[in-house]
């Protein structure tokens, strides 16, 4: 009798009690149920909803696998101090097993903390308001750890994905009725709950925090640091990677989001599946480049002095803003959630232009909180409704219009 | 047994009716000033005196005064209470004055003070009034001060200003193991979702209170 046999034995025993949706969710995610999704606001033809998931992830993986290997490279740059800029994107001393190895021990305890506490808290509430247990966590379960920086303490993750996932989408009835990105929402938790993990110049490096706590303890070491770009840039530091090295993702930053190449990968593999919108993603661009555009206009005619603190980041290539910070990663995986972005297509271009236009402009005059791009977002996510109720009243009063002209 | 026959009148409001978690009166400096326990429980004190000593005011002049500027009336009687306490916190602890700042004085124009001037104490004797008075307040009181409690408790790790949990800067007790104070929990917002959930708990808890959609 195989696991299948098993688990619907299981199934068929508790039917009607209260641990009922358990086993039909262990059930339905490993095996393909009988049934298809029915009911949500993400329905798009006759799949398990679980499958939709699951594409999202196998295209999240590489970032996953890529953000392993770069946290334990960051660690040895920062300890060796031999970081040469414009290394080839197969380069061995980025793929090999030792950086692989530091980064998974950090990582792995990420991904199992986010899915476990995220699975409980669903398990939990299924059980309390008996319904079936919902996917929506299988995404956001994996793009937490990849959004998180790698140093964040595990006990902080679970209190961000506890409040994330009862406060940002159980309390609106779970998933398809939130209205903000149930992974955003638990990174802006982390974000003001705990300041002092989420920005800075020691968190994105494995090891930093703890290093600095023995220095303090007394121990003869030396300090190790890395900041992100978009950090230096805010303190007009100078940078020293290169543009191949941001685009191939071999910079400090939150363990999934450094790789630009990874994520466009990604996001082909979205749209050639038709699960993410690739007008999201289009406009996202679009706007960012605008606004990165108007920054490098006021730069350039001189509105803004160098002495100024906004000077470093608006006089950036307005192009690099899409290969630095976590734009891109969020404009491919979290703009394009079914659930919280616009629905019809030109709201689509509406909400993404913003979500593009407003990252940058937040990046640019918010030097404290740098990464701009999780709060337009979260903004955008709040407006999609408004932007779709306009859309289609403005459907409605051109056919009207249509409808009248015939008739007279 | 007189006196007592109207108790339900300062029951109900600490549950059922309670002014903040069902009215959903009185938010603003629910908000406001609940980052501290300290001040919750002096701001809660601060309304159980207006919102008392005014609803008996109030009743005793309800057959003199004309409808027509009836708010102004009550303006005057609710302006004058919150002076006396502002010059009371002023004069015995001006620190907590500080903290407070325009919240005292914002008094004035903490719904539930016009709410049951306008509802209860025009139209009952004045001891019926005082009840009603004290038992809003108290409904007030006690939801400010849950909040309080756990926005000082998460956000600074002390309660009234003791370090309950230890001290941050020396590592000790619950801060040697790694914990850390919630900032967010010191921010508005994260106010506004406390009280949410205490709704919430409550609705859950007693089904009557939940509204037909």
């Amino acid at each position: 009798m195989g696991l299948k046999q098993n688990l619907h034995n299981l199934k068929e025993k508790y039917k009607g009690t209260k641990m009922a949706p358990a086993f039909n969710a262990i059930h339905t995610f490993l095996y393909l149920p009988n049934e298809t999704t029915h009911g949500g606001t993400h329905i798009k033809a006759a799949d398990d909803l679980k499958r939709t998931m699951n594409i999202v992830i196998m295209a999240l993986v590489p970032c996953l696998i890529f953000g392993m290997f770069n946290a334990g490279f960051q660690h040895n740059i920062a300890v060796n101090g031999n970081f040469t800029s414009g290394m080839s994107f197969f380069s061995g001393q980025f793929w090999n097993l030792e950086n692989f190895f530091i980064g998974a021990v950090k990582i792995l305890p990420l991904v199992l903390v986010s899915y476990g506490v995220g699975l409980l808290v669903e398990f939990i509430f299924a059980v309390i308001k008996g319904h079936e247990i919902e996917e929506g966590y299988l995404v956001t379960g994996m793009l937490v750890p990849l959004i998180v920086p790698v140093d964040i303490p595990l006990w902080m993750l679970s209190v961000a994905v506890i409040f994330g996932v009862v406060i940002g989408k159980e309390v609106f009835g779970g998933t398809g009725m939130n209205i903000l990105n149930p992974a955003l929402t638990i990174r802006a938790f982390l974000f003001f709950a705990y300041p002092t993990w989420i920005s800075g110049d020691k968190v994105w490096v494995e090891g930093a925090v703890a290093r600095d706590q023995a220095i303090v303890a007394g121990e003869k070491l030396d300090a190790i640091s890395g900041e992100t770009m978009l950090g230096a840039l805010a303190q007009g530091k100078e940078v020293v990677y290169s543009i191949w090295d941001m685009f191939y993702g071999f910079i400090p930053g939150s363990v999934g989001e450094t790789s630009t190449l990874l994520i466009i990968l990604g996001a082909l593999f979205l749209v050639f599946t038709k699960i993410g919108s690739w007008r999201i993603m289009l406009s996202g661009v679009l706007g960012a480049l605008a606004m990165g555009l108007i920054f490098n206009a006021i730069a350039d005619a001189g509105i803004i002095g160098e002495s100024s603190k906004f000077y470093a980041l608006m006089n950036t290539p307005f192009w690099h803003h899409l290969i630095i910070g976590g734009f891109a990663f969020g404009v491919v995986f979290m703009a394009t959630d079914p659930v919280t972005a616009s629905q019809t297509n030109k709201g689509k271009w509406i909400y993404g232009f913003l979500i593009g236009f407003l990252s940058i402009l937040i990046r640019v005059f918010n030097p404290a909180y740098p990464e701009g791009v999780m709060l337009a977002i979260l903004l955008m996510n709040v407006f999609a409704p408004t932007i779709d109720h306009y859309v289609v009243q403005g459907n409605v009063k051109k056919r009207l219009k249509r409808l009248k002209a015939k008739l007279t | 047994m007189g006196l007592f026959k109207d108790s339900n009148l300062v029951t109900d409001p600490l549950t059922d009716t309670n002014p903040v978690t069902i009215q959903v009166l009185g938010i603003c400096s629910a908000l406001a000033i609940t980052a501290e326990l300290e001040a919750s429980i002096v701001m809660a004190i601060a309304v159980l005196f207006v919102l008392g000593a005014g609803n008996v005011v109030i009743s005793l002049m309800r057959n003199i005064i004309p409808s027509k500027i009836r708010i102004i009336v009550q303006l005057i009687v609710v302006a004058a209470l919150v002076i006396i306490v502002d010059l009371v916190l002023k004069a015995f602890a001006y620190q907590l004055s500080k903290t407070l700042s325009v919240f005292v004085g914002l008094i004035i124009t903490n719904c539930i003070i016009m709410g049951r001037f306008e509802a209860f104490a025009l139209a009952n004797k004045p001891w019926r009034s005082f009840l009603d008075g004290i038992g809003n307040a108290l409904g007030y009181g006690v939801i400010l001060v849950i909040v309080g409690f756990f926005r000082e408790l998460l956000g600074s790790g002390t309660l009234l200003g003791f370090k309950v949990l230890g001290d941050p800067i020396e590592k000790t007790g619950a801060y040697a193991y790694g914990y850390e104070n919630n900032g967010f929990m010191l921010l508005a917002p994260m106010a506004l979702i406390t009280l949410g959930i205490i709704i919430w708990v409550q609705r859950s808890k007693n089904e009557a209170l939940i509204e037909e959609n």
